[in-house]
């Protein structure tokens, strides 16, 4: 802390070894705690490089090293990975799912850069990185093969369930929030009722009943495929929590606003897209965050309907005999592919809501 | 003028009409669809299904139910799975929270980290990918010949951890809720701001008389407390909780602890520090302060956010289907598949659901009206 020569403390008591005395041993307690809780940390660290990094085993070629080794096995890795990241989409096509999960990586890195804040900047951006996802995946164009929906599997099955939800879900959110808004009663309160049903079920059984109830109460012909079916109960799932989200990002603007835009003599569409709903994102962005961040956590609960999703295809890659020892291994790996994107997205969130917080003092 | 407002209302009407229109042909069609279908696969609607037995048996229930029980014994029993394991997770994964969340606002710099890697691991994975994780841990286990023993309190297998029970009768039951009572009532006469030593003493002739009587009616070979054995292959006595429960019940612990301790942190952090520093002027000591200032305020912060996370994880206990524990929904969904009485499931199930919510938010509601400050809103 410099300057303020006159009104500083004492040097013995300012200074980072001071700052960190006062925080690890203030008194005979707190000191006491910090050497059993480092004494836990020290271990949980050198019992965690131990086992991941010291002690393991590499490549599949070592694979007879892991029953003698007490780290971990990550030749499972070596040998299944493929299996955990693509699921059952044909080999030679392995390309294709790997370029467009970057492709998405890359809209969803894209969309955080505030030079591309913009409701019609954003939905180009979004609609041009799915609908190219979906293209390279599918194929059928191009020279490229057709590749069906029930043989999309693993992290870009994953990617896609997200993405797709993300897309279709937004929209709507933004319907049912205005929707909810609207003077009309009839309008005003089916939004209110469906939303707040769909806010009360668990995903699961939404989910559920798209793959299993829907076939049933729905004529062949408007059926489509059961991925697709998925997808879109899902977005419906995120809509009515995001709905809320934007809700809330309205009701705190302040309602002058809308009628000095009216007084003006904007037109509904044009008070909506450029006064009501710019401000209502930028001011709930770091909840919208959140959602997303819940969103790509809550694809894996696809693997329960049946599924080969990045969490299904691990369970699959240890089902079998020869691997089943080094489970461990495999769940650890797609954790940390979760981690990547889920931690890496609410940094930016919490970067997001320090931002805000500054320019709003 | 009058004829603009008037085409704007009548804009208005003729659009709510036509909602209102869409929406009942779209219910319509699909109780049409749905009905059509029934009759195709001649199953009759209603709930006469639910006094038929259902010929599947479930793995695990706190009361009887078995592959003769009816759809609605069985039903119930995944009921109150749901509420068992659903109960038990938001009471570990709130003790879990607090101290998760009490880790990261203390001033401790090792404690601070410990709770920030324990809720950036758990919450950054999703809960089913850690319920599977438990699952495979827990039936990794060695085999019931081979079980961990753990102190004399009970075994770990890869059957379920057996633990010693209480074996009591209905008579010894009598006793202890007698005592307890008779404990409360004690506490009321003799408690309060009296002195200490009269209602001590009579709680500890209570204890005495009570320990005494249960002994006294117990015969020497039907000890009070049943101690799992190895009998042959498996165990017998004591109670054994099944590897779907614990697995389900430590990722809940685990996950909700994570979320539960950033709502715990929030809320001691959202105590404003001008209050602290007053009750510090005031000469009030640290403990004083935690105690009638930051801990009081903090809670009453927590509440909404917890109320949310509670709802939340009541409903992610779903998830336990993935490894097999029979919830609600996982006996919803058999049903379904067994007996194809979809409508009328689907229907039980929400109402379910919309019951556990309501009751929660309705408990928390109250606390959080009874706890409100008085004269703010």
């Amino acid at each position: 802390m410099p300057g303020g020569a006159l009104s500083r403390p004492p040097p013995a008591m300012a200074g980072r070894l001071h700052q960190l005395r006062k925080r690890l041993f203030s008194n005979w307690f707190d000191g006491i705690v910090t050497l059993l809780a480092g004494a836990a940390l020290v271990s949980i660290v050198v019992n965690l490089v131990d086992w991941a990094f010291l002690n393991a085993v590499w490549s599949e070629a070592d694979v007879s090293q892991c029953r003698e080794v007490s780290g971990a096995c990550w030749s499972v890795i070596d040998a299944r990975g493929r299996l955990v990241l693509f699921g059952l989409y044909p080999f030679d096509q392995h390309w294709r799912s790997t370029l467009a999960c970057l492709i998405i990586v890359i809209t969803m890195i894209l969309s955080c850069l505030p030079a591309l804040w913009g409701i019609k900047r954003l939905s180009a951006l979004w609609i041009a990185g799915f609908g190219t996802f979906v293209v390279l995946m599918y194929g059928g164009i191009f020279g490229l093969s057709v590749v069906t929906t029930e043989q999309w599997g693993g992290l870009s099955l994953t990617v896609f369930i997200f993405a797709g939800v993300f897309v279709l879900g937004m929209p709507m959110a933004v319907g049912l929030a205005l929707a909810r808004r609207s003077k009309l009663p009839v309008i005003h309160w089916l939004a209110a009722i469906f939303i707040d049903t769909v806010r009360s079920l668990p995903l699961l059984t939404i989910l559920f009943a798209a793959a299993v109830v829907v076939p049933f109460v729905v004529p062949q012909w408007a059926q489509g495929d059961k991925l697709g079916r998925v997808v879109v109960a899902f977005a419906i799932f995120y809509a009515a929590y995001q709905a809320e989200i934007i809700r809330a990002g309205i009701q705190s603007i302040p309602s002058g606003q809308e009628e000095a835009a009216q007084a003006l003599g904007m037109n509904y569409r044009s008070v909506v897209l450029d006064i009501i709903l710019p401000q209502a994102f930028r001011n709930t962005l770091p909840s919208t965050i959140n959602q997303v961040v819940i969103t790509f956590k809550e694809t894996s609960i696809v693997t329960i309907i049946g599924f080969f999703d990045v969490t299904a295809s691990a369970s699959a890659a240890v089902g079998r005999g020869e691997w089943g020892a080094y489970y461990i291994e495999i769940y650890v790996f797609v954790a940390l592919i979760y981690f990547v994107f889920v931690f890496g997205l609410s940094r930016y969130g919490a970067y997001l809501e320090r931002r805000t917080r500054l320019h709003h003092g | 003028m009058l004829r603009v407002l008037r085409n704007r209302r009548t804009r208005g009407y003729v659009i709510q009409a036509a909602v209102l229109a869409a929406s009942l042909l779209l219910t319509l069609s699909f109780v049409l669809t749905a009905r059509d279908n029934l009759v195709s696969q001649g199953i009759a609607t209603g709930f006469g299904f639910l006094d038929r037995s259902t010929g599947w048996p479930i793995n695990f229930s706190i009361i009887e139910a078995t592959d003769r029980s009816p759809y609605s014994r069985m039903l119930l029993a995944g009921f109150l799975n749901t509420i068992l394991v659903g109960l038990a997770g938001l009471a570990c994964a709130t003790c879990v929270g607090l101290a998760v969340g009490l880790m990261r606002v203390s001033s401790n710099l090792i404690l601070n980290v410990l709770g920030t890697v324990f809720v950036e691991t758990f919450r950054n994975v999703p809960l089913i990918l850690q319920v599977i994780f438990w699952y495979a841990i827990l039936t990794h286990m060695p085999s019931p010949r081979a079980a961990i023993d753990l102190a004399g309190l009970g075994f770990l297998s890869n059957r379920g951890l057996m633990l010693a029970a209480p074996a009591w009768s209905a008579l010894d039951l009598a006793i202890i809720a007698l005592s307890i009572i008779a404990a409360l009532f004690a506490a009321h006469r003799f408690g309060g701001t009296r002195p200490l030593a009269p209602w001590g003493l009579a709680l500890a002739g209570i204890v005495a008389l009570s320990v005494v009587l249960l002994f006294l009616g117990h015969e020497p070979e039907m000890p009070l407390i049943s101690q799992p054995e190895l009998r042959g292959l498996r165990f017998v006595g004591g109670v054994t909780i099944k590897p779907e429960f614990s697995a389900l019940l430590i990722a809940i612990m685990a996950f909700g602890g994570a979320y539960i301790g950033e709502v715990v942190r929030g809320g001691f952090l959202s105590v404003d520090k001008g209050r602290l520093e007053a009750a510090r002027a005031l000469g009030l000591s640290n403990a004083q302060i935690n105690r009638f200032i930051r801990i009081p305020l903090a809670i009453r912060a927590m509440l909404p956010a917890l109320t949310n996370q509670y709802v939340w994880l009541m409903k992610a206990t779903t998830l336990g289907i993935a490894i097999g524990y029979p919830d609600y929904f996982m006996v919803v969904s058999t049903s379904i598949n067994q007996s194809g009485q979809t409508m009328e499931l689907l229907l039980l199930l929400m109402v379910g659901f919309l019951l556990i919510n309501y009751t929660i938010s309705g408990t928390m509601n109250w606390i959080n009206g009874r706890l409100a400050i008085k004269g703010r809103s």
